[in-house]
């Protein structure tokens, strides 16, 4: 495990907002292959950070590594083509598309068809489109919801629009899938069911980083977990070790949060 | 098999009817009434130019007639005696190119022009691309009307005459032609044309709108920063859509040079762009139908207007209070108002979309 | 020498003119994070209510000064109601739609206001009265009118006031924390959309004020007078930086003196090529250059960062 390069480095990553400190000195490194726990009281800079890996924000101190390479400054489509995709903690779907379409959209980034390629729909066109579609619905089946594939996306369930966000985020092949708060609003059924789809996630190859409220689900689900309060790290390590830790309780003991 | 061969019955009635739709009209409700037919189909091919940027990428365009303006002057000046007068020495004729090359070129202008204004607009908010936009179609009026000294360039407000007409393989289109035996007057003959147009036209936003880039204009017009999360370029993609949709009303603007045979800045004020815009949302953004629609119905009603407004008031006040034009202009704003308060989507219900969807389906199950 | 000094004294007339028209623009824009496209016909709405209100009254006989005084009233009250009423109709409803259609509702507004105008008014120019003497001052080989010594004297006490008004009053504390976060705003009590339909009453109130200077200061008033004011008055509040209050005013004054100046020296310029008919011009190439190196403005901070 130790010899292996980290999918992702952070060091040292600050962010302040005006004279608001929202992050100062985050450093981490999550592995290839292992669920990345990222969880704290409201308010601790977890979203923050997911805003400054996929790109939505630039961070004002340090930089980050992913893949062997360094990143700093970037927009967010440089990241999703580098291979980081995301989910949002309020979803953020294309509402008036359909659920096949939106997890289409997450194919661009791989594919390449243009303007030309639109209007003559010449053969490799079509091919592409065809594997497009195809590669969609594998998805859609994948976490579950092949059904309402013609639905649009606003008319989706609450937990089926959470489910149609990682189908989309997957379908940009990703090397790490940033889940924010992906069981927010779900009750304990469907977060459980959501668990086991989450579960599977590494077995395609790909690194998942979580943020998440429910403490229940990220001891159960995480290899590892980072602890933020006020946008420091105040604790890492395996899910058993960081639950005992005195500043971790004094955290959110503090915060009366969860 | 058999809903191919209902679809292709109903294509060929469809062509068949817009065929005879100009002898038509001509029958019933007389030639000026063809007339306003070509000048629909101008409004159409305009608005579905427009419905690409605003319909589905989402940016408000308000200076959109300045394209169709960009693209009507590129032929005015090339296929006109007008550069007679500004370069006596090197045209003493003026230019007289073929409509067929440049048409392609009053396409390329307009969408460079699109390029020039919206690279630095459309990293910002979408309400400065609306306001510049709104500037530029200005911009454009002016300059028009005044690049008529120290050299003539435009001949200011009273436009440039004698523009050549569109010739076809060496036929123009500016006279009655008899074909087979019938007489095709020159409004047929444009309709003609216009119609081919517009079904490229057609064809082209169908395809784009079912395309990968198409997908994601409307992704970006869904939710932007959802859009560049999944890996979009939204910059590039809205440039394209902004240029596309400044090209296709190029275009439309050389068609309507060749066709009226005269331009002036007049036809290129802000209410053309707002008609426009009208067009788009009273049928439907991002709806092809819809937009089609909403051209039509537009495009009729100035003359609807103009035929029951004035003797309507004449009858009730014995004089005309409201003239037609403002009265027009008034239905647009409130059309605009209402529609955004109370049907967002359109006329034509979005059951429309859903529907097309569910039958771009079927030949994919089979 | 003279004409520089002449260019600069129209220049800073207009444009405290432009500044407080941008007023109205940046202060919706600071709270709602709108533009709202149609203040510039609330502009049109107030020159011509004050000039129908000044020429009937005059006509009753009623003394210039009580006369110009009423109208400028009829013409805030008139505008604040039109103000509230458009926010009311075509804002409030889509507070939370997508964000392309108030800027659709809007521009139908300015489309209604304006064939409305028309339909009152009639197409023609209407001239404004002569009511304070239009005596001129010799200052330093520049002439200058009383009329515009009033414009801009008034201008500048006008937002002088509105400065006290947004930051010594309760009212301005709370149009201060709207624009910084709605919702804390809320939970700490304020009446947002309260607060919302004052700010537009204020910036209707200062559109009437300067729409009457406008056409006192051309002696014209026409109802498509608002669309390119309006268009001016955007790009000095994006000058200036818009949503910021003293950016709009920097920005107003700004504008002005670059049209003026420009107009003034285009054709020594341009070698003759282009003359002062392209005035109205200046305006949109500075909106353009402030948007491609400085879109925040010049006292501004945020801008395109705003989800």
């Amino acid at each position: 495990m130790t010899d292996m390069k980290p999918l992702l480095r952070l060091s040292s990553i600050g962010k302040q907002f005006g004279g608001l400190s929202a992050l100062s000195d985050v450093s981490l490194h999550i592995r290839r292959g292992e669920i990345y726990g990222l969880i704290g009281p409201n308010g601790a800079g977890k979203t923050t950070l997911f805003n400054v890996i996929t790109g939505l924000y630039q961070p004002s101190a340090g930089g980050f590594e992913f893949d062997g390479k360094k990143y700093q400054a970037c927009k967010p489509h440089v990241l999703a083509k580098a291979g980081i995709a995301r989910t949002f903690q309020n979803i953020r779907l294309f509402a008036n598309l359909t659920a096949l379409e939106n997890v289409m959209i997450g194919r661009h980034v791989r594919t390449r068809a243009g303007v030309f390629g639109a209007l003559l729909r010449d053969r490799a066109t079509r091919s592409e489109e065809h594997a497009i579609t195809e590669r969609s619905r594998e998805l859609l089946r994948y976490v579950g919801i092949e059904k309402p594939a013609q639905t649009l996306a606003k008319h989706l369930s609450y937990g089926e629009q959470r489910r149609l966000e990682i189908a989309r985020a997957l379908a940009t092949d990703p090397l790490l899938l940033a889940l924010d708060e992906p069981a927010a609003g779900m009750n304990a059924t469907e977060t459980e069911s959501l668990k086991a789809l989450l579960q599977t996630i590494p077995d395609r190859g790909i690194t998942v980083l979580l943020i998440e409220h429910d403490v229940k689900l990220i001891m159960g689900l995480c290899d590892r977990v980072a602890v933020l309060d006020y946008g420091r790290k105040i604790a890492e390590g395996v899910p058993e070790d960081v639950r005992k830790d005195p500043a971790v309780i004094a955290a959110y003991l503090g915060s009366g949060d969860e | 098999m058999k809903l191919v061969r209902k679809s292709g019955v109903q294509l060929a009635a469809l062509v068949i009817t817009l065929l005879l739709l100009p002898f038509i009209t001509d029958a019933l409700l007389g030639r000026g009434w063809v007339r306003i037919a070509d000048f629909a189909m101008l409004y159409i091919m305009l608005a579905l130019g427009l419905n690409i940027v605003v319909g589905y990428a989402g940016l408000l365009d308000l200076g959109y007639i300045a394209f169709f303006a960009v693209g009507a002057y590129c032929y005015a000046l090339t296929g006109s005696p007008h550069l007679a007068l500004a370069f006596p020495m090197a045209f003493p004729d003026g230019v007289h190119l073929s409509f067929w090359i440049v048409l392609p070129l009053a396409a390329l202008t307009a969408g460079s022009f699109g390029m020039l204004l919206g690279a630095p607009t459309l990293r910002l908010r979408g309400d400065y691309l609306a306001i510049v936009t709104l500037g530029f179609g200005e911009i454009i009026r002016i300059f028009l009307n005044n690049l008529n000294a120290p050299i003539n360039l435009t001949n200011g407000p009273q436009g440039i005459s004698r523009i050549d007409p569109v010739r076809v393989a060496d036929v123009s289109l500016s006279a009655t032609q008899n074909i087979f035996g019938i007489a095709f007057p020159s409004v047929h003959l444009y309709f003609y044309l216009f119609l081919a147009f517009t079904a490229l036209v057609v064809i082209v936003s169908r395809r784009l709108e079912r395309s990968r880039i198409g997908r994601a204009w409307m992704a970006i017009r869904e939710d932007e920063i959802a859009a560049s999360a999944m890996g979009l370029n939204t910059r590039n993609l809205k440039l394209l859509a902004f240029a596309m949709g400044a090209m296709f009303g190029g275009a439309s603007g050389a068609l309507f040079a060749g066709f009226q045979g005269f331009v002036s800045p007049e036809s290129f004020s802000l209410m053309e762009s707002i008609m426009v815009l009208c067009m788009v949302v009273l049928g439907g953004m991002g709806n092809i139908a819809g937009v089609i629609l909403g051209g039509v119905l537009l495009a009729i009603l100035p003359e609807v207007l103009r035929h029951s407004v004035v003797p309507l008031q004449q009858a009730l006040f014995g004089k005309t209070v409201v003239d037609p034009e403002s009265l027009r202009m008034l239905l647009f704003g409130t059309a605009l108002i209402v529609m955004m308060l109370y049907r967002p989507a359109g006329l034509l219900p979005s059951r429309v979309r859903r529907r097309e969807l569910g039958s771009d389906e079927a030949p994919e199950s089979l | 020498m003279e004409i520089l000094l002449q260019q600069i004294i129209n220049g800073l007339v207009q444009g405290s003119v432009y500044a407080l028209v941008a007023l109205g623009y940046t202060m919706v824009y600071g709270i709602l994070g709108l533009i709202n496209f149609a203040h510039g016909e609330v502009v049109m709405v107030g020159a011509m209510l004050a000039l129908s209100a000044l020429t009937a009254l005059l006509g009753m006989g009623v003394p210039p000064v009580p006369a110009l005084l009423f109208s400028v009233m009829v013409a805030m009250a008139g505008c604040m109601v039109l103000g509230y009423g458009i926010e009311r109709i075509a804002y409030r409803p889509l507070r939370h739609a997508s964000r392309l259609a108030p800027l659709i509702t809007a521009i139908g507004v300015s489309i209604v206001l304006q064939n409305l105008a028309m339909m009152i008014w009639g197409r023609e120019y209407h001239s404004f009265p002569q009511l304070i003497s239009n005596d001129t001052h010799n200052f330093g080989g520049a002439i200058i009118n009383d009329i515009q010594i009033v414009i801009f004297i008034l201008a500048l006490a006008i937002m002088a006031g509105l400065m006290v008004v947004v930051h010594r009053t309760r009212l301005g504390c709370a149009m201060r924390a709207v624009a910084e976060n709605q919702h804390a705003a809320q939970l700490m009590g304020v009446d947002i959309n309260r607060v919302i339909s004052i700010t537009f009453m204020l910036g209707s109130a200062l559109a009437a004020i300067a729409g009457l200077m406008v056409s006192a200061n051309y002696g014209l008033a026409h109802y498509y007078m608002g669309f390119l004011l309006g268009l001016k008055a955007f790009t000095a509040a994006v000058l200036g930086g818009i949503g910021n209050l003293r950016g709009a005013m920097l920005g107003g004054l700004l504008l002005g003196l670059i049209e003026s100046l420009g107009a003034g020296y285009i054709g020594d310029l341009t070698g003759g090529f282009m003359g002062s008919n392209y005035q109205d011009v200046f305006a949109f190439f500075v909106l353009i250059a402030v948007l491609v190196f400085r879109p925040s403005g010049l006292l501004g901070e945020r801008l395109a960062e705003r989800a």
